[in-house]
């Protein structure tokens, strides 16, 4: 168990549709994605008993890398721009989303990964926008995984020249280990966190390319200094690209859009 | 953190070396882990007795090397020991680095029967 989000076995994955659901025929539609303890040993015992060491150096995340790959060349391949959307729990990741869509479909292709432990209403927002989602439920998993990003990827099918948003579990900590093979990852910030959030979980902000700092709207009531964030996120990851958004009142997407689009290339 | 999966990553990686060796089981698995990978050592001994449960893990000793944290700078190039990633350089107090040891998360040898 995971002793800061709690995080169990990985054994009750689902990637669904909008609309299918857990009962009858339809469950079947569901991708089992992680098997561990299946493995069948095939022991030898007429060996005499010799110690033998293994020199290995393996790298603990390389099924996870290599996979990770196979999805940057699926998205490279088809002229796709991938983004991985972090942050803790209700920054405001599906939103952002949801006002981005909004704005934005009519000149962009999009499609969307769900990433949370339960539910499937992050994917019914996004499927009330008439965009394609799909959701991946990690059950005790507190992370996505490229694994579980592959199979998302093939049941989504994206088109040429497309930009696909991946919201990751709403946690600052486990999701940064996991490449899933992105072209980009945006952490987001809200200012009812404290601005000392980039120190405080710096693996995050250290392999992000953008953050966010959403809810700038709320400044006159919280104690969050902008500036103070940018320094310690900067500090962590000084190539970080930085936009003040406000999801509610709109104020700084324009920002972000023309970001977006300059990773659209037709 | 995610040390439950990293446990379960290590397993795998262990069932498939046994396998290949025709042994039975691990006696002493060497991990090496780098204190800016993100694994809390803690963490990951918590998870470890469920993550290898009926595994050729089950009854192994685990042998951890922690592997410090090394930077460079990238505008003048010395080299450094860090406890964090935003740790900045002590010449020239910038943040612009490279990481060159300890994001290590491997495993390092292990001794099967
Ligand atoms: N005031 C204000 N509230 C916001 C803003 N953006 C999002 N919220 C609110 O923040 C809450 C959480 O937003 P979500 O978009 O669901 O957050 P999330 O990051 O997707 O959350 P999880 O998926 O649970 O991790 C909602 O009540 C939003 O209405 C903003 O710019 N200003
Ligand atoms: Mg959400
Ligand atoms: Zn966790
Ligand atoms: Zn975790
Ligand atoms: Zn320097």
């Amino acid at each position: 168990m995971c002793t800061t989000c709690g995080c169990g076995v990985t054994d009750e994955i689902s990637i669904k549709l909008p609309g299918e659901n857990l009962s009858g025929a339809v469950k079947n539609m569901q991708i089992e994605i992680s098997n561990h303890h299946e493995h069948e040993h095939g022991h030898h015992h007429d060996h005499s008993h010799e110690k033998t060491v293994i020199e290995l150096e393996q790298d603990i995340l390389h099924a996870n890398k290599m996979l990770a790959e196979r999805n940057r060349g699926y998205f490279l391949a088809k002229n796709i721009f991938a983004i991985n959307l972090v942050s803790s729990p209700g920054s405001g990741k599906t939103s952002l989303l949801e006002k981005t869509l909004s704005d934005l479909k009519n000149e962009i292709d999009f499609y969307v990964i769900e990433g949370d432990q339960q539910t499937m209403n992050d994917a019914d927002r996004i499927d009330a926008l008439k965009v394609p989602v799909v959701q991946i439920n990690t059950g005790k998993a507190c992370h996505l995984d490229s694994d579980m990003v592959n199979k998302a990827i093939l049941k989504l099918n994206p088109s040429q020249d497309s930009i696909v948003m991946i919201e990751n579990v709403g946690n600052l900590v486990c999701p940064a280990a996991f490449d899933l093979g992105e072209n980009a990852r945006a952490v987001i910030i809200s200012t009812t966190e404290g601005d000392d959030k980039p120190i405080k979980y710096p693996d995050m902000f250290a392999d992000s390319d953008v953050c966010i700092i959403n809810k700038i709207d709320l400044l006159p009531y919280v104690n969050f200094d902008v500036s103070k964030a940018k320094d310690y996120a900067l500090r962590v990851n000084p190539k970080l690209i930085f936009f003040e958004i406000s999801v509610t009142t709109g104020e700084g997407t324009d920002k972000w859009y023309e970001w977006l689009k300059s990773n659209v290339k037709k | 953190m995610h040390e439950l999966s990293i446990a379960l990553g290590i397993v795998e990686i262990a069932e498939k070396e046994v396998l290949k060796a025709g042994a039975s089981k691990v006696e002493l698995i060497e991990l090496e882990i780098g204190k800016l990978s993100g694994v809390e050592i803690e963490a990951l001994n918590f998870a470890w007795p469920q993550a290898t449960e009926g595994s050729v893990l089950e009854t192994a000793e685990k042998k951890i090397y922690v592997i410090k944290g090394v930077a460079e700078c990238l505008d003048c190039n010395i080299k450094f020991d860090i406890e964090n990633i935003y740790d900045s350089c002590p010449k020239c107090n910038g943040y612009l680095k490279n990481i060159i040891q300890g994001k290590e998360l491997r495993v390092k040898a292990l001794t099967v029967d």
